[in-house]
């Protein structure tokens, strides 16, 4: 076989793996991900389906409740309604009341019960540019 | 002090203007210009290093009149972290960037100083541009000024966050901005060399120390990073692909396939286009990291307020992708390869496949931190993807990589017949094999597949680099005589970058077995126990022996001694605790203010080799806070006068509306009730040590876990090994034109070929053609001499 044929062939090989692993990545990041969600919208969410929930944690809320806590959050800005909240295990540590948080997990009878280890709180202090940290 | 700065900065914006436009003016060749462009920039830098001191001096000496000494530090703050407080602030961190380049920038101009006088000009410009950005960025954005004053001049700062105040927070955060804009180096001298047309490999091989100078400094602020996350954030992890780690992680990738691709080019002229892509896209990532942690688009834990130089940073980056990829496209001509790849089997190519993976573990990872934005745009819905996802795809990758890591220091340049193949490979494949046997009898690790290729190809890579090793200072042995140990440290020495190189791989190959079995064979568990009870986890018995408490005016500590015991044995005796901060730099306000602070867990880690024990407690101190309440609200009533109030309080009371109208007496009223609070903080304290309540232990058990840190630090030496300025015959080497550096590196070539003959690596016929090329390339440039 000829170099230049060879060569070519060696390319449409290697964009067509480069493609399908390409589709592969797309297709299971569209499927493997969650959703995000503010508190206000999870109030009406359907039970049982997995959301990233994003919001702040409601200052003097959290309670110890058996192995784990259980707080009220609202949405980012403060605003709506707030949603209880459960999670089982320890806390990261800069959790506390106002801090803004992303938990996994779903809705169970009205209470968005937390996945395990999948509490992430903001670290605020960092790049604030106002004084509210 | 704060204007003094300010007009510093300005100074300083001007003078990196100027030195472009000077640099510029001397693109033809201008000797003076091109020194006067330089001295330019060092007088850059010597400004900013001004701008840097007097922020420093302003926080150490707590002048308040600094608004970011105001916002991120106080009189408490201890000294070594009020010199660390600076780049905890947006406009500090900004700064802390221009300083760094100003200085990186100083470096490579007098690096170059003799050299690539067509190129350097160009590099100025580009340097001097991004800096000039970047101070203009502080002067002229809303809310980033350093030097923004504070008025009243506030008597106390708010403090530098607890969670930071960590060692790490020293030398973390500096080292990945270095790290970042050591990049900006071998990026402006890229764009020199496509703008000039002078594209052979002479601006790689004075830049390749920049870029690897990049590489070890990102990588080592990643793996402080990954350290202060494992022992301070009280969650045991070291990495959660969270996107800021992510934003540092794939410069490293690219730069590391950098690095490998460069020495295709110097070698064989080959890649070019794909080099000036990938330093393009390296020094895009660096901004764009730099951009993400500014700009809040993507959820992270590091969360940063929406602030205003995002969309700054990003013009930025859309300027250098559109303005780079038009000047690649139109050099194509330029860029066309000198050569084609001999073989396959050899060392180009397994550079080749190795690019692929860290440029598709890049593109991996960049498709998973931004997916939010991404998903965002074609569903209206922000979803993210989660570890598992980029596990998924990520650990085939660094499996692959670990066996390249081993392949490749096996072949050696152009070609490689099957038959030396076979030898070099010979004794590496055996281990590997035997290495397979014995973990799959031996031990469980082929429950975890991937774990398991992981080990057998590191074992593979390994044995490879140490047979490496040992046949070098076997032929240097045979062509010098004297010891073994003399004969390695004679053949290292004098091929620092080959073999500093090889102690890299060394080191990443264990950084991977040290993840790879830390993530697949951890135990990680939650249990709840009271003073006097046991758990048992993963084998061991974890006893609660008894709580503790500690108080002083920062922080009360509640703390637990937790005894670990195996099979009936002592192992350990843990102290984990979590900290209670007050805030600081706010009056004296109630006991409970302790909780209104950050809360800090002081991790129980037992390291060791064979695996870390980690413990983290989160104790439940709601009847502690009960107390507290109680007592705050009994310390109202008192002052307050109250009937029934003890005699003392009505003395405070007075004491403090005295102080009222008085403020010289405020101070000794303040002092009293600090006194009384801090008497009472301590008793409701000691009351948890008999509250017998109960506290959550995260308990983890990571095998192997010590070994990142040790590969981490392998491979630091490596790079060091191979940044070293080389000694010697080839100090006395004159090169001063381009045409003696050509020579030089062909002499190298030679002395490799010699050296990979000497230790087997090629056979007599492989050498002795590899070795009749080169000799008549190196007559060729002789001849130009």
């Amino acid at each position: 076989m000829d170099p230049q044929r060879k060569r070519k062939i060696r390319l449409v090989v290697a964009l067509s793996v480069a493609v399908l692993l390409a589709v592969a990545l797309i297709y299971t990041s569209f499927s493997a991900s969650t959703e995000a969600k503010e508190p206000s919208q999870l109030l009406t969410a359907a039970p049982g389906t997995s959301y990233e929930m994003t919001g702040k944690v409601v200052k003097g809320s959290i309670r110890h409740q058996g192995s784990g806590i259980a707080f009220r959050v609202v949405d980012r800005d403060g605003g709506g309604q707030s949603l209880p909240v459960t999670y089982t295990g320890t806390v990261p540590d800069p959790f506390r009341g106002g801090r803004e948080i992303v938990l996994t997990g779903a809705i169970e009878g009205g209470t968005f019960v937390g996945e395990p280890e999948t509490l992430i709180t903001k670290c605020p202090s960092k790049f604030t540019t106002k004084s509210d940290a | 002090m704060p204007s003094l700065g300010s007009a510093l900065l300005a100074l300083a914006f001007v003078t990196a203007l100027a030195a472009a436009a000077i640099a510029l003016a001397g693109r033809d060749g201008n000797r003076r210009r091109i020194d006067l462009s330089r001295r330019v920039v060092y007088a850059f830098c010597g400004l900013l290093t001004l701008c840097v001191a007097i922020i420093e001096i302003a926080f150490a000496s707590n002048d308040f009149s600094f608004n970011i000494v105001a916002q991120h530090s106080s009189i408490e703050t201890p000294a070594f972290y009020k010199l660390a407080a600076m780049w905890s602030s947006q406009e500090g961190s900004l700064l802390l960037w221009a300083w760094v380049l100003s200085i990186v920038s100083s470096a490579a101009l007098y690096a170059t100083r003799a050299k690539l006088k067509e190129i350097v000009p160009w590099a100025t410009a580009v340097m001097m541009g991004v800096a000039a950005f970047f101070t203009g960025l502080m002067l002229f954005a809303p809310d980033v000024n350093p030097f923004s004053s504070l008025s009243p001049v506030p008597a106390d700062g708010i403090g530098l966050n607890p969670l930071l105040q960590h060692p790490s927070m020293m030398i973390h955060p500096p080292m990945l901005y270095s790290g970042y804009v050591s990049l900006t180096v071998p990026f402006a001298f890229a764009i020199g060399a496509l703008i000039t047309r002078r594209l052979d490999a002479e601006w790689i091989r004075s830049t390749r120390r920049f870029a690897l100078i990049a590489w070890a400094l990102l990588g080592f602020g990643l793996l402080l990073g990954a350290r202060w996350s494992y022992t301070e954030l009280g969650w045991g992890g070291y990495w959660a692909w969270d996107p800021v780690e992510n934003a540092a992680l794939m410069p490293w990738l690219v730069i590391t396939a950098f690095l490998h691709s460069i020495m295709v080019q110097e070698k064989r002229g080959m890649l070019k286009v794909w080099n000036a892509c990938l330093v393009v896209a390296a020094f895009s990532l660096a901004l764009l990291g730099t951009f993400l942690v500014r700009s809040g688009v993507l959820q992270s834990i590091h969360a940063f307020g929406d602030n205003t130089v995002g969309p700054y940073i990003l013009g930025l980056i859309a300027v250098v992708l559109i303005g780079s990829t038009a000047l690649i496209v139109s050099r194509l001509d330029d860029l066309r390869s000198e050569k084609r790849i001999d073989s396959l089997v050899s060392r180009e190519s397994v550079f080749l496949v190795n690019n692929l993976l860290l440029v598709a573990m890049t593109a991996v990872i960049f498709w998973g931190t931004f997916f939010p934005l991404i998903s965002e745009l074609f569903t209206g819905d922000k979803a993210s993807l989660a570890a598992p996802w980029f596990d998924r795809y990520t650990t085939p990758l660094a499996i692959l990589l670990v066996l390249f890591t081993g392949i490749g220091p096996l072949l050696a340049w152009r070609r490689v017949s099957w038959a030396s193949a076979r030898r070099v490979f010979a004794v590496p494949a055996i281990v590997a094999a035997v290495a397979a046997l014995a973990l799959a009898l031996l031990s469980d690790t082929t429950h975890k597949p991937w774990a398991y290729a992981l080990f057998v190809f590191s074992a593979f890579a390994l044995t490879g680099l140490g047979q490496e090793f040992w046949r070098g200072a076997a032929a240097r042995r045979k062509l010098a005589g004297g010891s073994m140990p003399a004969a390695l440290v004679g053949v290292v020495s004098r091929n620092r970058r080959r073999y500093g190189g090889y102690v890299v791989h060394i080191g990443i190959a264990v950084v991977l077995i040290g993840i790879a079995a830390s993530s697949s064979f951890q135990t990680n568990r939650d249990v709840t126990l009271r003073p006097g009870q046991s758990a048992v986890v993963d084998g061991r018995t974890m006893t609660y022996v008894k709580p503790t408490v500690a108080v002083n005016d920062e922080y009360l500590q509640f703390g637990s001694v937790l005894r670990v015991e195996e099979g009936g044995k002592l192992v350990t005796v843990l102290h984990p605790s979590r900290r209670y901060f007050r805030p600081t730099g706010q009056p004296v306000g109630t006991i409970g203010s302790y909780f209104d602070g950050e809360a800090t867990s002081e991790v129980g880690l037992k390291a060791g080799f064979g695996e870390d024990l980690w413990a983290a407690p989160q104790p439940d101190i709601s009847a502690v806070q009960r107390r507290v309440r109680a007592a705050d609200k009994g310390f109202r009533a008192c002052v307050s006068g109250a009937p029934g109030t003890p005699p003392q309080c009505k003395a405070l009371a007075l004491t403090m509306r005295a102080a009222a109208a008085n403020p010289q007496l405020r101070a000794r009223a303040l002092g009293q009730i600090a006194g009384i609070q801090s008497a009472t903080a301590s008793r409701i304290a000691e009351s948890y040590l008999t509250d017998n309540s109960a506290t959550i232990f995260k308990i983890i058990v990571n095998p192997l876990v010590t070994w990142m840190w040790i590969g981490g630090l392998i491979a630091l030496m490596g790079a060091l090994l191979a940044l070293w300025p080389a000694r010697g015959r080839r100090r006395g080497a004159v090169v001063s034109t381009e045409l003696d550096a050509l020579k030089e590196a062909k002499y190298r070539e030679i002395r490799d070929a010699e050296l990979d003959h000497a230790a087997g690596k090629l056979s007599d016929e492989d050498f002795a053609l590899l070795d009749a090329e080169l000799r008549k390339e190196a007559v060729q440039i002789l001849d130009r001499v």
